[in-house]
């Protein structure tokens, strides 16, 4: 019987003990980048960016020659066929029969799910609107799990755009399948988590978490500090900005008040929310959540392409 | 007070929300299905202040959960020789496809129109559903 084909279209897709295993992948071709390093030999990724993306295309792209294999794809939809209005599921179509995975990034919310509908290989949700981005989530578990010994039992302030922000819904989503955490929630009362996170996520699962306005408040209490990029056009007032600001801004003097240990994580790309001066303290973790964020997309391709 | 005669055989949809009866009637095509059909529009009701009433002579093959979706309300009476011999309070389904729309303007439904819209029922209560693709819950009214 023909294999079902896997996708990874949000973070639950996969089990708890699948995530594991990935995250044990990772951290092998971490340590031994050379075993793996054909394992993906005469398998073509494609990579259909239909907005903008830097970071996460390219570290995509890098993990896929990484494995051995080829890439193709478009970073921009104006030059292609959908200009002229071809439909996703067309596009789709032609390009599982291209390629052997695709990563797709796409303005609309539920489009990865779309095409995992009308595709013969893998589909693997690069960000959709404003809805999921899975493989950042997994970036973020496997720099926790690997920074703090494990994805239980962890303070975990979420500061910034916590409304708009997908990075944050998909990571306290994927975080309250794990035991005994607690989330400090901070942000402005305008940007704050929408209800329905409130509601289907925390109450539901009973996950202890409160919400408040400035890091300094806090961040005593922190195991982790995962900030976000916040925009002034996000704010309803001027007024309501210029008093705001500076509290979600992390520098030096708020990072006195943390502890040793605490992490600070960011999905990048950064503006000025964490000043430059933190890179240097040895809390910094984003360069490396960058890091592991490759890896995981390596062991996530040997799972979904079956190559292990 | 407006008369309408009781039927021999056939159905009776009681409680449709106020202006929702004609809705039913075209969902149902009631107009090409050769049976006689009473659409009464406004009745008084103790319970709703105003109520939509359909009344089908012969007619019995309907997925009543989907009269649930169109007007939560609704009850169906099934009557043989001038007897309600069934009467039932149909319950939301489960599934449903291309029935309700997604009103998320984000939702990839908004753009790629031959996605079928669908929906899995979250709140049976509140009578709320959530798209498949971009997990908006859509309240019914």
């Amino acid at each position: 019987m023909e294999k079902e084909t896997r996708h990874l279209i949000e973070p639950r897709d996969f089990t708890t003990e699948e995530l594991e295993e990935l995250f044990v992948l990772a951290n092998k071709i971490m340590s031994n980048p050379e075993e793996y390093s054909h394992k993906c030999e005469g398998k073509i990724l494609a990579t259909l960016f239909y907005e903008p993306s830097t970071r996460t295309r390219l570290s995509f792209e890098a993990a896929m020659m990484r494995l051995g294999g080829k890439i193709l794809g478009f970073s921009e939809p104006n030059s292609t066929s959908i200009a002229k209005g071809e439909s996703l599921s067309d596009t789709i179509k032609m390009v599982s029969i291209y390629s052997d995975i695709i990563a797709m990034r796409h303005p609309k919310e539920g489009a990865a799910k779309v095409a995992s509908l009308y595709s013969s290989v893998p589909i693997i949700n690069a960000g959709d609107g404003g809805h999921q981005h899975p493989t950042q989530t997994l970036a973020d578990l496997l720099t926790i799990r690997n920074l703090k010994g494990g994805l239980s039992n962890n303070v975990i302030g979420i500061c910034g755009d916590l409304k708009f922000g997908r990075t944050v819904h998909s990571l306290i989503k994927a975080m309250s399948r794990y035991k005994n955490n607690k989330f400090i929630l901070i942000s402005p009362k305008e940007l704050s988590i929408p209800q329905y996170i409130r509601e289907e996520v925390l109450e539901k699962n009973n996950i202890e978490y409160i919400e408040v306005e400035k890091i300094e408040d806090v961040i005593q209490e922190l195991d982790i500090i995962y900030m976000t990029r916040i925009q002034k056009e996000r704010f309803f007032n001027e007024e309501e900005y210029l008093r705001l600001k500076d509290s979600y801004i992390l520098d030096m003097e708020k990072m006195k008040s943390g502890k040793d240990d605490m992490i600070v994580m960011h999905p990048l790309p950064r503006v000025n929310e964490i000043s430059c001066e933190v890179d240097n303290d040895r809390r910094a973790s984003y360069f490396k959540q960058a890091e592991y964020g490759m890896y995981v997309r390596m062991a996530l391709m040997i799972k979904l392409l079956g190559v292990m | 007070m407006l008369e309408i005669t009781s039927i021999k055989n056939g159905i009776v949809i009681d409680h449709i929300e106020s202006g929702f009866g004609i809705k039913i009637f075209n969902y149902l095509k009631l107009d090409e299905e050769g049976c006689s059909v009473a659409l009464i529009i406004n009745a008084d009701s103790k319970k709703y202040g105003k109520k939509d009433i359909i009344k089908i002579e012969n007619y019995k093959n309907i997925d009543y959960t989907i009269l649930a979706l169109l007007s939560p309300k609704v009850t169906i009476c099934e009557v043989e020789n001038e007897v309600i011999v069934k009467k039932i309070t149909p319950k939301l389904p489960k599934k449903v496809d291309n029935i309700i729309k997604c009103k998320n303007p984000n939702c990839i439904t908004s753009v790629e129109n031959y996605v079928p819209h669908s929906f899995t029922l979250v709140d049976e209560e509140n009578a709320r559903y959530k798209c498949e693709y971009c997990d908006v819950i859509t309240k019914l009214s």
